[in-house]
């Protein structure tokens, strides 16, 4: 029998979602001057180390939470001061958009260029001088049951177990955390709200999820060109036009810049090489004259829920909530999730504190929480932009951008209609045969690099000896389907080089799939595009991945 | 007997390090921290000590900043009774941190202080023996076997020719080397636990001890990247300009 | 300045430590001692006396000396200092076990593992695991150092110094020799040998790596292995050089079919000499070899062992 402790609420995943849950939650309890005992696990080695975002921030949950955060020293330093929107046509040309012309919901007054990361190690700091019980480097592994089918809460994983399967020295076995209430904010595709949206067919209502992949680096850059506060967005090329996605380049403090790339994993091309993009993206003239002379410090990845309204799930089941992007909430026609997050961890608070006054036991279904998220801003600001991603997925960069522009700008979001698009990204992906490959430029090792170094700067790792954390359903499919298929294409969609399909020893014609489960990022890509759906994500020991700093 | 283990706090083993951009120190801003992996070990070794009946008690000291509250609490999971913290701001040199520790030696009647080899930042492999010589202990370096029987203590070290066999008197202070074992996880309820075991917080400065550094750090750089060399035509190409030019072999 | 310097012996002859030390010594400028303390250490006395540029071989020949206990050594270099400015030793285990004792001892800083002298006072060593270098400077008035044999080159072995005997023996009795017993000679440690030879993906299985042992054994080398060789089951874990592997800097290292990843140069990239083997032309190993030969491994590695 595993060890198990008693809370009354346990909470998995320390980001802006399940920090702001717990915020809100003591804060009631104090309040009202009732104890409640909260727990959150982070399977990062600490809060922050896997917390990946832009961030342009806007500030609007916070001032909720925490309308003194200025004195209190939340680290928003740097607000927006002008907004900067390129059309890229080539590898050379670009045309600014007009002011005028911009959707509404891509204008940026009043919000700041933070580190989510820094962000998040701030709300910690919050939430354990309110009594919550933070533990890092612990993994939530599995869901645990009740007898009636409720959660009951969550079992950490295992330290200590061989590649083999067998304990080594300073083996130690996961512990049961049990809760009235077991809160999910994993972040985007969560391996466990993905397993509770399968039980509890939670995604019956509504249209598939979509994703897009998000790639970014940080920059010093040289201070003659440093704008702080200056935020840019483009649209276009790299990517081909039946390829959506959109680059920034954001100005923070400290002579620091950001620059990324949102690749819709709804990408149909097989050779497409979402990392690649990235790198020669980054030679345009607009990102090349900021970053010339600059030294990178940090590399990172992580997928995007992108679905918006139409995919949002039934967010409650019996003895636990879903909250932030592991639901789905991102606003994707502004690219910012961390607000509607956080929001959607205080109405949960709300509900879940509502339940705990009433001596509730726990295990029953929260259905209050999505009346509140319903009443609220959140749900407002979804409903708006509901059109956003599938305008762009049905009619491509530039009349979805056309569409968007007027829809967001003339009609608030209010046209009395909805597009639809219900094919899951995996099963966009063409087999090889039919498309062109893609042919990107060698990196320069100033401003593109390759795969292992980019990696390298994320200080990811994972203790070798563990079983493998990205698991195959079935382990003849990698060469059987998606290498004869489709060229293998998680060696390119992956941005951490974890897959490679290399030369069979024994048999020269043949290929091998080789995992280095080491440099994994925990983006979650390869979860969600493989075309063969063969792949599962599971969290590997707890402290490994990425150690990001400032990210 | 009463064991020491001093912790540090350091930038984690598995973090990028970075010179800064004004060239006076490493990035360390937002940075994730840990105990060092060496005070890892002595850790570990007390706990067994204690297990096996030889130790009474353990406590954890850090010298270093507030934060280092952190890697006592990790220490404190690990299994020490209770902590101390040396508060300090600055980082100081190990003569300093050396004098600071023999004050608490002395203070707290210990029998065994048990510290890392050395520590992953900045390098010195110096405390221990800095310690030891201001006590007038026995030292055991590097140490890879620890072994206590009728108060003398029996100790492997890693040396560069192999290994080597002493034995100390006790008192005696012990730095501790990676392969002495193999440091256990704390676990979740221990280290709920460690939140509750006292920790005491001291500034430095309270000690008498003089705290300025004698020596400065004028400047910390990147190493050079290394130029790539020359194309040789054939393997009798190479093992000529290995002979002759370099002299390597 | 005068400076005094703990000799790494094996009480017939010099370790090489020893004469590198003494070159940093002399960048420092001034009289250099050498002292050679140990149990029958007469030989290495008379070898230290033929270094160029040493003064005075000091010969503490005790049986309280043997294997250098910190304790008693310490004790017998602090009986010297005062006649000294600078106290040196090689940063081998003996130097860092007995320097820091002398330092703390005499109330001063110490320098581990320098790299460079830039002044008497100011030296350069490694922190963060050679991720930075720092420049330091010393403010008190003995300096102890010990210095990192593969920065420096060996002194030449032209001088002949006189010897004179240290005979005041300090035996504290904190510590008692018990025994040595030397590494395993069969297989070179990776870490300690004077050159690596290492394998990656390219060689294509275990059986081939016996290629590299031919090599290796005619060098006197030791063999070591990219994570994707040890990976794929080549080669057993121990044998990793890199980030996550052995940290290794040899005074030869050569990769063979190894692409040259930024985390196996983690483990590699301070070895004096670099030549990497590898087919591919544009493999970033050759960006940071001094000799980079483009070829099979399967017709160049033979050919290397033919021609040894
Ligand atoms: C490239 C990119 C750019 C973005 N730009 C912006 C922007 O400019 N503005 C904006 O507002 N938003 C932006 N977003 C979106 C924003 O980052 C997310 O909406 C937000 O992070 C979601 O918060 P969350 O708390 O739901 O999940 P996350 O931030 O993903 O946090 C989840 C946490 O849970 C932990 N976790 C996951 N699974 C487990 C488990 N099983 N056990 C233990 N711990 C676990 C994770 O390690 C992580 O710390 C961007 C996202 C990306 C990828
Ligand atoms: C967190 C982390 C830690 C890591 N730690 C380490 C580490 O400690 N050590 C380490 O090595 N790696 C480490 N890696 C992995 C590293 O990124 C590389 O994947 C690895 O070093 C590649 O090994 P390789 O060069 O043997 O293989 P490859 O990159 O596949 O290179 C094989 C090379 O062999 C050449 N070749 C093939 N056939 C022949 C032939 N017949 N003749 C000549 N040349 C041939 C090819 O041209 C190619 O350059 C780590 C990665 C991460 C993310
Ligand atoms: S293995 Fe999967 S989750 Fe990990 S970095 Fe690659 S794509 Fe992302």
């Amino acid at each position: 029998m595993r060890e198990s402790m008693e809370f009354d609420v346990v909470i998995v995943g320390a980001g802006p979602a399940g920090l702001s849950m717990a915020c809100r939650l003591m804060q009631q309890a104090q309040q009202a001057e009732r104890e409640v005992t909260i727990c959150v696990v982070e399977k990062g080695s600490e809060v922050g180390a896997h917390i990946f975002s832009g961030a342009v921030f806007e500030p609007r949950a916070l001032e909720e939470l925490f309308p003194n955060w200025k004195e209190r020293g939340a680290p928003l330093n740097t607000p927006v001061v002008r907004d900067d929107i390129y059309l890229f046509q080539d590898a050379n040309k670009a045309k600014k958009i007009p002011n005028s012309l911009v959707p509404q919901t891509m204008h940026n007054e009043g919000n700041y260029i933070i580190s989510l990361g820094n962000m998040c190690r701030w709300l910690a700091e919050q939430a354990e001088a309110l009594g919550v019980e933070i533990f890092p480097g612990f993994a939530a592994a599995e869901i645990l049951f009740n007898e009636d089918g409720s959660v009951k809460g969550i079992a950490t994983g295992d330290m200590g177990v061989g590649a083999d399967g067998q304990q080594k020295g300073g083996y130690m076995e996961g512990m049961e955390l049990h809760a009235k209430y077991t809160v999910f904010s994993e972040g985007c595709r969560g391996h466990l709200g993905k397993q509770l949206m399968e039980k509890f067919d939670l995604n019956k209502d509504a249209d598939v999820q979509h994703y897009g992949i998000g790639i970014k680096e940080l920059w010093t850059i040289d201070p003659a060109k440093h704008q702080p506060g200056l935020v840019v967005h483009g649209a276009g090329w790299p990517l081909d036009k039946d390829t959506n996605g959109g680059s920034f380049l954001y100005h923070g403090e400290n002579n620091q810049v950001v620059v990324g790339l949102v690749v819709d994993l709804s990408y149909s091309n097989p050779y497409l090489g979402p990392f690649d993009e990235f790198q020669r993206m980054k030679h345009h003239p607009v990102f090349k004259e900021t970053l010339e002379g600059g030294t990178r410090i940090s590399y990172g990845a992580r997928a995007i829920t992108k679905g918006g309204f139409n995919s949002l799930p039934k967010m409650y089941f019996p003895g636990g909530l879903l909250i932030g992007c592991d639901a789905g909430t991102l606003n994707f026609a502004k690219i910012k999730g961390s607000h509607t997050a956080m929001k959607s961890g205080m109405l949960a608070a709300e509900s879940v504190f509502a339940a705990l006054v009433e001596d509730d036991q726990g295990g029953k279904e929260l259905t209050s929480y999505t009346e509140a998220l319903k009443n609220s801003w959140v749900y407002d600001e979804l409903h708006r932009t509901r059109n956003f991603g599938p305008a762009m997925h049905k009619f491509g960069t530039f009349w979805g951008g056309a569409f968007n522009y007027l829809d967001q700008n003339w009609f608030k979001g209010k046209l009395p209609f909805t597009l639809r698009d219900n094919t899951p990204d995996h099963a966009q992906l063409k087999e090889a045969s039919k498309c062109q490959p893609i042919s990107y430029p060698k990196a320069d090792g100033k401003i593109s690099f390759d795969k292992l170094s980019s990696v390298f700067l994320s200080s990811t790792n994972h203790e070798e000896d563990q079983p493998c954390h990205l698991t195959l359903k079935d382990a003849a499919v990698p060469v059987e389907k998606n290498w004869r298929l489709f060229n293998g294409p998680e060696a390119r969609f992956c941005p951490a080089g974890v897959y490679e399909y290399i030369d069979d020893t024994r048999d020269a014609d043949e290929k091998r799939l080789q995992i280095n489960a080491q440099n994994c990022l925990h983006c979650k890509t390869c979860d969600i595009k493989d075309p063969s759906q063969n792949i599962t994500w599971v969290v590997p020991e707890g402290t490994g991945g990425p150690n990001y700093p400032n990210m | 007997m009463k064991i020491l283990v001093m912790v540090k706090r350091v930038t984690d083993p598995n973090v990028i390090i970075r010179v800064n951009a004004e060239n006076t120190s490493v990035d360390l801003n937002n940075v994730k921290m840990a105990i060092n992996p060496f005070c890892e070990i002595a850790m570990e070794e007390a706990v067994r000590l204690k297990e096996a009946g030889i130790a009474t008690e353990i406590i954890a000291m850090s010298i270093g900043p507030a934060q280092a509250q952190d890697q006592l609490r990790t220490a404190l999971a690990m299994g020490a009774d209770r902590g101390l913290l040396v508060e300090s701001e600055e980082s100081l040199e190990p003569l300093t941190v050396a004098k600071l520790t023999a004050k608490v030696v002395e203070e707290e009647q210990i029998g065994l202080v048990l510290l890392g080899k050395q520590s992953i930042d900045t390098d010195n492999s110096q405390t221990g023996q800095m310690l030891s010589a201001i006590l007038g202990w026995s030292q055991g370096t590097f140490a890879s076997k620890v072994d206590i029987v009728d108060n003398t203590l029996n100790l492997t070290r890693e040396v560069d020719s192999g290994l080597q066999s002493l034995t100390l008197t006790l008192p005696s202070v012990v730095t501790c080397d990676l392969r002495l074992n193999e440091p256990r996880f704390a676990s979740l309820p221990n280290i709920m636990k460690a939140k509750r075991k006292p920790l005491v917080i001291k500034p430095a400065a309270d000690y008498g001890v003089d705290l300025t550094s004698k020596i400065k750090t004028l400047k910390v750089e990147s190493p050079n990247t290394r130029q790539s060399g020359e194309i040789v035509g054939s393997v009798a190409a190479l093992l000529d300009k290995l002979k002759t030019e370099k002299g390597v072999i | 300045m005068s400076i005094l310097v703990l000799a790494e012996h094996d009480n017939t002859g010099l370790k090489e430590a020893t004469l590198t030390t003494i070159t940093a010594a002399s960048q420092i400028g001034g009289d250099i001692d050498v002292l050679i303390a140990g149990d029958q250490c007469a030989g290495a006395a008379e070898a230290a006396a033929k270094i160029s540029g040493v003064s005075r071989v000091r010969v503490a020949d005790n049986a309280c000396y043997k294997g250098l206990l910190a304790e008693n050594t310490a004790a017998l270099v602090v009986s010297l200092s005062s006649e000294y400015s600078h106290i040196m030793a090689p940063a081998t285990t003996n130097g860092k076990n007995i320097l820091p004792r002398v330092a703390a001892s005499l109330d001063v800083s110490a320098f581990s593992d320098i790299i460079g002298v830039v002044s008497a006072d100011t030296f350069k060593r490694t922190i963060y695991a050679g991720n930075a270098i720092a420049t330091v400077q010393s403010e008190d008035t003995i300096k102890v150092i010990t210095v990192r044999g593969t920065a420096f080159s060996l002194a030449e072995q032209n001088g002949s110094a006189s010897i004179g005997a240290v005979t005041e023996a300090h035996d504290l009795g904190l510590s008692t020799f018990a025994g040595e017993s030397v590494a395993k000679s069969d297989r070179v440690e990776l870490t300690s040998a004077g050159i690596v030879i290492s394998g990656g993906r390219g060689m294509q299985n275990s059986e081939n790596f016996s290629m590299l042992e031919k090599v290796a054994s005619k060098l006197g080398a030791a063999v070591g292995a990219s994570r994707a060789a040890v990976d794929a089951g080549f080669v057993p874990n121990d044998m990793q050089v890199g980030q996550t592997g052995k940290i290794v800097a040899p005074d030869l290292y050569i990769a063979v079919g190894i692409s040259g990843a930024i985390q196996h140069l983690a483990g590699m990239k301070d070895s004096k000499v670099i030549v990497a083997i590898n087919k591919d032309p544009d493999a970033p190993i050759f960006q940071v070899a001094d000799y980079g030969l483009v070829d099979d491994l399967f017709d160049a590695v033979p050919q290397l062992e033919q021609a040894l």
